[in-house]
């Protein structure tokens, strides 16, 4: 299954969020989107992954 | 009996009125030096892709550490779409339903977009947040995001980056007056201590700034300088100026001047 994460194309088995984001070596504090909608913490497990989806992982940074 | 005079925001009260960036410093630590030294209440930050974990991680340890209010922005987005998504994201990581909203609308000057800005402002209080919406200094977009239910807005004294101060003084001192209930911060602009001591003067509640401070040769003696301007600014408010004249009038009494400027 092809996905992108963070922009960049992935080619993974697996469909499930959290293994994705474990596999992709996720270090919390982060916050996740799929296809721009927000998942919230609580929907992560169970959530799935479909080909062409988009994921963006989000951490804190320095901001003005 | 003496009242605190502290910055209102949303209910919660800041002692300091300076609010302070955490990016454009030449180092963390010089980062962390500048924002102790300029006494802010509250701290800006934002989201981004993770990368470099570690350092991400440093950063947000660094910012925890210091025990400051967090202020999330929603920097760079340019659709509604974007700004809501980016502050759903930012109160799940930040534990805090404060976003600072932040629309571009034009990339030649950074400027707000006015009209994107209600359309997800509404809908960010709607979803429960408390919106700071950096804008532009236009009376009825102010007047518009206060009846949104904004009891903060921010609007810019000159395009961000720019160092350029109060560029329409004119227009901030009518929103002042025309939102005399609403906590007003200049966001955006100020290149010097002066500038922020003028928007204190003109009864601003406190300004945000970010470029000015890291910017500097020395960072850590410019967070000084703005901290005491912006003391500076809100006692001169509160003491309330001297009315302008347009003839010179003297200080010194003219009784019993010596008798060699007498007729």
């Amino acid at each position: 299954m092809n996905i992108t994460l963070n922009g960049e194309l992935l080619d993974l088995t697996s469909h499930a969020l959290l293994e994705i984001l474990k596999e992709y070596g996720a270090v919390a504090p982060y916050a996740v989107a799929v296809n721009g909608i927000f998942i919230p913490k609580s929907q992560h497990n169970g959530f799935v992954i479909n080909e062409g989806d988009s994921i963006e992982l989000l951490s804190p940074i320095q901001g003005g | 009996m003496h009242v605190k005079d502290t910055l209102n925001i949303y209910g919660e009260a800041i002692d300091s009125r300076l609010l302070i960036g955490t990016a454009l410093y030449p180092s963390p630590d010089i980062m962390t030096q500048s924002i102790e030294a300029s006494g802010a209440g509250i701290v800006t930050v934002s989201l981004r892709r993770q990368q470099s974990v570690a350092a991400g991680d440093d950063f947000w340890q660094l910012i925890k550490n210091t025990g400051l209010k967090i202020l999330p922005n929603t920097a760079g987005c340019h659709s509604v779409k974007e700004a809501i998504t980016l502050a759903q994201m930012c109160r799940e990581v930040f534990a805090t339903d404060w976003i600072k909203l932040e629309l571009i609308g034009d990339d030649y000057n950074l400027q707000p977009d006015p009209f994107a800005l209600l359309e997800a402002t509404e809908i960010l209080i709607n979803d429960g947040f408390k919106v700071l919406p950096y804008c532009t200094d236009d009376l009825v977009l102010c007047q518009r995001l206060n009846e949104l239910g904004c009891e903060v807005l921010m609007p810019w004294g000159a395009p961000i980056g720019t160092g350029k101060g109060l560029l329409n003084s004119y227009n901030l001192k009518t929103i002042r007056e025309r939102l005399p209930n609403t906590t007003l911060i200049v966001d955006a602009g100020l290149g010097l201590p002066s500038h922020a001591c003028q928007a204190l003067e003109l009864g601003y509640d406190a300004v945000l700034l970010n470029s000015a401070i890291a910017g500097a040769g020395c960072p850590i003696t410019m967070s000084r300088a703005f901290k005491a301007a912006v003391e500076a600014g809100r006692f001169a408010y509160n003491a309330k100026a001297m009315p302008e004249k347009d003839l010179a009038a003297p200080s010194t009494p003219t009784m019993g001047m010596p008798f060699w400027h007498q007729q």
